[in-house]
């Protein structure tokens, strides 16, 4: 009755093993030599100015909702430019498709005005 | 796959394309005449509908089994495809009054009209999921769309946060499905079942989470707390939408894996669905006699429905029954839709621009002052009651009949008497609207008076010739999956 | 050649329904655009479907030559209730095709003639918004008729049946607002609707007993009936034929049902040409052809349908001749033919009945339309008058033939073609009416010469009021200034006035001696046809009768014509004969004796005494209301106050104390919501795991 329960809970272990070990060996493992600069908040190495703490711009969300989204995009196309000339025609048109889907929506977005910085 | 394959999945291309290409031509659409663009969506639905019906009475499975085309699936989708139609007619007029007129409505609307498509004719539980998403995703902004009204945004958010947490559960239903059975194919479900002495508890499990997870999207107790906070918060022509679409769709993919998948496993999910059934028709009807506002009534309503709905999963455990059952749950989908949209019809006339006139009060004198509008709502009222001569009447009357085919006296008895106390309320309307002295403030749209016109003649024609409807219900029947 | 083809495979048959469909898609039309876009539109779109309908007609026809055994196309199943299963299915045959093509090609013309004629009448009567209404029934009245005549089975037939009742009343009220006292036309109309209510009340048992006798009520199914069983089931055929006979004394206008025809001349006269002399009345002359293998089995009935369809045509002749209203003259003319065509089903000759049936179409529709251009004519004369201001007595009867006279040479055309009309109707030859009749009197003589010499006398007689009417109406002079200014109508009046004139003329062909094209066309459907040959003497005796008739005709009101406000001279002649028949013999009178005046004391009696002196003053007041009020007392009080309110209380209560408490769950937060959806989930999978 139970049996399939021990593959789950051996999983589960599993799960919370991994991410557990590289964690602690992190720890463990890492030389502390600790000094201000090193302690201070890292942000694409320009230093902060303010309270770090504030409400960001909607824009920005979006902005980078639309990266994301081309980002995948990017994903996708790699293994399809790849095997490219072993694909049938119908695969071909379904990543057009996909493309254009994408396109669709940045002309969207284009227009509605999201990528104006303001 | 071959050229086959895509005609099956047609209307919803055809929907989810048009929406699409509607996204880029709504851009060049000055934004006072987004009527264009309702129009244009209407004649999408259209050319969907004419692909529906091109393949009324193919049984076939396409992409290996992940769609299925069949005439449950092509009734549903019908039925879809008309209240898109109903609820782009109703909302053109109402976002104008409430000044939240965009194009993007009508896009969504079709988005998730897709969605439901692609539930009606899922083959497989990735499919569902991805048209429970495609369904809900655009419901969800819908709901805010009255934005930067508190309300609609709260409205959406709630509905949003639930609704992820109701697909948590069905997501990790279908995991559990698949780690059971090694697929996600409803035919591989049935499979296992056959195979296996007993039935897998991985799978039991699996499908008791999916069962919550489209629980809560057909709004059953104990998984419908959202649904009159939702209701009421969302814009009329959402919610008008979301009651009659959601629900059906929630109720397409119920039907679908229970009975057609899972009929194996039936002594086991019997005794629960009777209980949730019973639990929410109870329910629903019972918090519905204390609302004031007519949108919270409706939604109270609606979950009471979906219980009446709800019944149909029980009496097809019985295997002779199975097929009626089917048939009678499509049957009421259909009542409930044509009933419910003509309700929201109603409400939606009597919504005033900043959002009130929504209190049962606000109907007094309605008799008087439009007797047309009040004539039909009071046939909408009925019809809810499930009192002939109206199409809801019919609807109780089949499923009832099929309940207690299958044996379940007691589970038709609790219908009865649930119907009974919610005749308190839904007359409350009626007496409200002819017995009280007031001035409702009521507007008069073309359109969405047609809307009414044609819902409350369909009331009214289906309550007293059902025949039609019932022929091509009998016609209807779910793709055997083991054949 | 395709249409050689499409002829002889049938194909046109699947436009039958058409029939039917085309006048309802003109009245809706009309419901819809015919206000809105004027007179003229509104007349073409009704004549053109109607018109349309007839070329339908004729497509079955043509079809019906290749294949003359006729189709029976289903529409759809309309009741199946236990045995009884009844559908909407259209037979094409040769009787119902021969009724279809009479019927709207008679319509087509009067459509045609009434474009012209309602014009006019609008604007005389006052209130031109009433045209398009005008058309929409009449287009409603063909679909009813085509419902009738095309009926394959009983049900679908008293459907039509109904409705061509309904459009008569609509029609012969149509000016509900005038005549006598300013209801006399309403009256009319609802005379003529409880009347027909008692045919229908025989025709509805006749249905009642055929589904009882046969378990079904579709013609074919009946008929085979009667012929496997009817000898053995005699007395029950006998009594569905009289009770139908009843039904189509009310239809037909016979004795003793024939008092609302004249009364329905209070419609326009479109109206009664088209469904109180061509076709609507000849529909209880249909119901008996149609239903023919049940008259033949049964010989006492078809008796019974002789005699009373020649004691109709004798009696109404009577009267006729007494008549000084145009359009009552007629009228009592229908009658009497009706009784003609009534007698030839009774005595066996369906076919000259349905000959004599189109003949009469043709000429008694000319004849009603024609003394509408009279009427029409003498409006327009009156009109002119008072405009020169001439001396006028009022109120000025256009219909009143004593105010007519010398219209001969003020509307030649209409001259013309009522004497043809007039000479087709009293049978000289070789009009049509000679024919028909003809073939009537010969089976007359041949089953029962008693009849015969009636219905010769009821000929005769035709001859003579049709004579006294031409002299009257066209000869002599002017009696009064209207008539002394009568003109001639529009052609679109007068064109199918001419039409009809050429039919009736024509018409006798369908079926002459030696050749019999109608019998040999409607044997393939009746089948009990048999020929009945030419008998020189019959037709010469009915020629040398219609002679006498008119040379009598003449030497009263020929020679020397009445003056104005001179007695008619037969009333010298005949006496109290004659005031007889101006009085209609008191049918009337009798009627309101007899049975209305007895019912209404009936309904006093109930309705003071029995309900409101007895039951109410007595009964309710002092018997019941007391033992009521201490009933009740003791019910309310203790019973009800106590116990039953005291569950109901408190159920509802508890119901509604469920429903506040349920309220209070519904907090409004998402995180207890979350809360119910995992709790529920949880139990579910609980039951799952453990269940």
């Amino acid at each position: 009755m139970l049996e399939p329960w021990i593959f789950i809970a051996l999983l589960l272990g599993a799960g919370m093993l991994l991410p557990g070990v590289t964690i602690v060996a992190n720890w463990l493992l890492a030389p502390k030599k600790p000094n201000p600069i090193k302690q201070s908040i890292y942000e694409c190495g320009i230093e902060t100015v303010g309270e770090t703490y504030i409400q960001l711009k909607g824009g920005y969300y979006i902005y980078a909702l639309i990266f994301v989204v081309f980002d995948i995009e990017a994903v996708f196309m790699f293994p399809w430019a790849v095997a490219f000339d072993k694909l049938q025609l119908y695969m071909v048109m379904e990543g057009v498709i996909f493309i254009l889907i994408l396109a669709a929506g940045l002309a969207y977005a284009w227009r509605k005005g999201v990528l104006e910085w303001v | 796959m071959d050229w086959q394959d895509f005609l099956s999945v047609l209307p919803f291309i055809i929907v989810a394309g048009w929406a699409t290409i509607l996204l880029l031509v709504d851009l060049w659409i000055p934004a006072n005449r987004k009527g264009i663009t309702a129009g244009l969506a209407v004649l999408g639905l259209i050319a969907a509908i004419a692909a529906v019906i091109s393949r009324f009475g193919i049984e076939r499975e396409a992409f290996d089994g992940m769609i299925i085309v069949d005439g449950f699936s092509s009734f549903l989708q019908l039925l879809f495809l008309g209240v898109g139609v109903i609820a782009i007619a109703q909302a053109y007029d109402y976002l104008r009054r409430r000044d939240i007129e965009r194009g993007e409505y009508y896009i969504l609307l079709l988005y998730s009209l897709s969605g439901m498509l692609l539930m009606a004719s899922a083959g497989d539980l990735i499919v569902v999921f991805l048209a429970v998403e495609l369904l809900s995703i655009p419901l969800y902004v819908l709901a805010a769309f009255a934005i930067p009204k508190a309300d609609s945004e709260e409205s959406a958010l709630k509905y949003f946060l639930l609704g992820a947490f109701a697909s948590g559960f069905l997501v990790y239903g279908i995991a559990l499905v698949f780690g059971s059975t090694g697929t996600t194919a409803l035919s591989g479900m049935v499979a296992a079942i056959e195979s296996a002495e007993t039935t897998p508890i991985l799978l039991l499990v699996g499908s008791g989470m999916i069962l919550v997870g489209l629980g809560f999207k057909v709004a059953a107790v104990p998984f419908h707390m959202w649904t009159p906070d939702v209701y009421q918060g969302a814009p009329t022509s959402v919610t008008s939408f979301m009651a009659v679409g959601a629900k059906a769709g929630g109720f397409a993919a119920l039907l679908r894996i229970f009975i057609s998948a899972l009929p194996g496993a039936a002594v086991m999910w019997m005794p629960l669905t009777m209980w949730i059934a019973a639990l929410t028709m109870a329910w629903g009807n019972i918090a519905a006699i204390s609302q004031t506002n007519i949108k919270r009534m409706l939604a109270y309503s609606s979950i009471a429905h979906a219980g009446y709905i709800f019944m149909a999963l029980p009496a097809a455990a019985t295997p002779e029954v199975a097929p009626e059952a089917v048939r009678a749950a499509l049957f009421y989908l259909v009542t409930y839709a044509i009933t419910n949209l003509g309700a929201w019809g109603v409400v939606l006339a009597m919504e005033k621009a900043e959002g009130s006139g929504l209190e049962i009060e606000d109907y007094s004198g309605l008799g008087k002052k439009r007797p047309a509008l009040a004539l039909a709502m009071a046939l909408f009222m009925l019809s809810l009651t499930g009192i002939p001569p109206t199409v809801g009447f019919m609807g109780k009357f089949y499923l009832f009949q099929v309940v207690i085919d299958a044996n379940l006296i007691w589970l038709a008895l609790v219908g009865v008497v649930t119907s009974l106390i919610s005749a308190y309320y839904y007359l409350r309307v009626i007496v409200v609207m002819y017995m009280r002295d007031g001035e409702p403030e009521v507007r008069s749209e073309a359109l969405l008076n047609s809307t009414i016109f044609i819902t409350a003649f369909g009331t009214f024609f289906f309550g007293i010739l059902p025949g039609f409807l019932l022929k091509m219900i009998n016609q209807v029947s779910l793709l055997d999956l083991f054949r | 050649m395709v249409l050689l083809e499409v002829v002889q495979g049938g194909g046109l048959f699947a436009y039958a329904p058409l029939i039917i469909a085309l006048p309802i898609l003109g009245l809706i039309t009309n419901i819809i655009f015919g206000r809105r876009l004027g007179e003229r539109f509104a007349g073409i779109v009704a004549s053109g479907v109607v018109a349309l309908a007839f070329v339908i007609a004729i497509l079955q026809f043509l079809a019906l030559q290749a294949h003359p055994e006729g189709v029976t196309i289903p529409i759809a199943e309309w009741i199946s209730v236990g045995s009884l299963s009844v559908s909407w299915a259209i037979k094409v045959d040769t009787l119902s095709t021969t009724m279809m093509l009479m019927v709207t090609g008679v319509s087509t013309l009067i459509h045609i003639y009434a474009i012209g004629y309602m014009h006019e009448d609008v604007r005389f009567q006052g209130d031109p918004g009433r045209y398009t209404r005008f058309f929409i029934f009449f287009n409603l009245f063909v679909a009813a008729m085509m419902v009738l005549v095309s009926a394959d089975n009983y049900l679908m037939m008293f459907v039509g049946w109904e409705g061509v009742g309904l459009c008569s009343y609509l029609l012969i009220g149509f000016w509900y607002e005038k005549g006598e006292d300013g209801i006399g036309n309403a009256v009319a109309g609802k005379k003529a609707f409880i009347t027909n209510r008692i045919g229908d009340f025989g025709f509805l048992i006749a249905m009642f007993l055929i589904f009882g006798a046969v378990g079904s009520l579709g013609f074919e199914e009946v008929f085979d009936w009667a012929h496997a069983f009817g000898e053995e089931n005699v007395l029950i055929i006998s009594v569905i034929t009289l009770f139908m006979l009843l039904g189509v004394a009310g239809k037909s206008a016979q004795l003793p049902l024939f008092v609302w025809l004249p009364d329905a001349m209070a419609g326009p006269t479109p109206v009664s040409a088209l469904i109180h002399a061509a076709t609507m009345v000849t529909a209880g002359v249909y119901l008996i052809v149609r239903s023919n293998p049940l008259f033949s089995v049964t010989a006492s009935t078809s008796n019974i349908v002789a005699i009373v369809g020649t004691a109709t045509a004798f009696f109404a002749a009577t009267i006729a001749v007494g008549q000084f209203d145009i359009k009552k003259v007629l009228a009592y003319s229908t009658i009497s033919q009706l009784g003609f065509m009534v007698a030839a089903a009774g005595l066996g000759a369906y076919v000259a009945a349905i000959f004599h049936l189109i003949n009469h179409a043709f000429f008694k529709a000319l004849l009603f339309l024609a003394s509408g251009s009279v009427i029409q004519g003498i409006e327009a004369g009156h009109h002119h008058a008072e405009h020169e201001g001439a001396d006028i007595e009022e109120p000025f009867d256009p219909q009143d033939m004593r105010n007519m006279g010398g219209l001969r040479s003020r509307m030649k055309v209409t001259f013309w073609v009522y004497l043809i009309g007039a000479l087709a109707l009293s049978g000289f030859p070789p009009l049509a009416g000679f024919f028909s009749k003809d073939e009537i009197l010969v089976d007359a003589r041949l089953e029962n010469p008693a009849l015969f010499f009636l219905l010769l006398a009821a000929a005769f007689l035709t001859t003579f009021y049709m004579g006294r009417q031409v002299f009257l109406v066209f000869f002599g002079k002017a009696r009064s200034e209207p008539a002394a200014h009568a003109k001639e109508n529009p052609p679109v009046m007068w064109v199918p006035l001419v039409i009809l004139g050429v039919l009736s003329v024509v018409s006798g062909a369908l079926n002459l001696p030696k050749i019999h094209t109608l019998t040999d066309w409607l044997g393939t459907t009746i089948e009990h046809v048999h020929i009945t040959e030419f008998s020189f003497s019959v037709a010469g005796l009915a020629v040398v009768f219609s002679i006498v008739a008119v040379v009598l005709a003449w030497m009263i009101y020929g020679r020397k014509p009445i003056e104005k406000g001179e007695a008619d001279p037969l009333r010298k002649i005949l006496g109290p004969i004659f005031v007889g028949m101006e009085n209609k013999w008191w049918v009337d009178e009798l009627y309101d004796f007899l049975f209305i005046r007895p019912y209404v004391a009936i309904c006093w009696f109930l309705a003071d005494v029995v309900d409101w002196r007895i039951l109410h003053d007595w009964f309710h007041d002092s018997v019941l209301a007391s033992a009521y009020r201490n009933g009740s007392q003791w019910l309310a009080q203790v019973f009800d106050l106590g116990i039953i309110d005291g569950i109901g209380n408190g159920l509802g209560n508890i119901t509604k104390g469920a429903s506040q408490r349920l309220r209070f769950v519904e907090t409004g937060y998402v995180r207890n919501y979350a809360l119910a959806i995992l709790v529920g989930g949880l139990l579910t999978l609980t039951y799952f795991i453990f269940g």
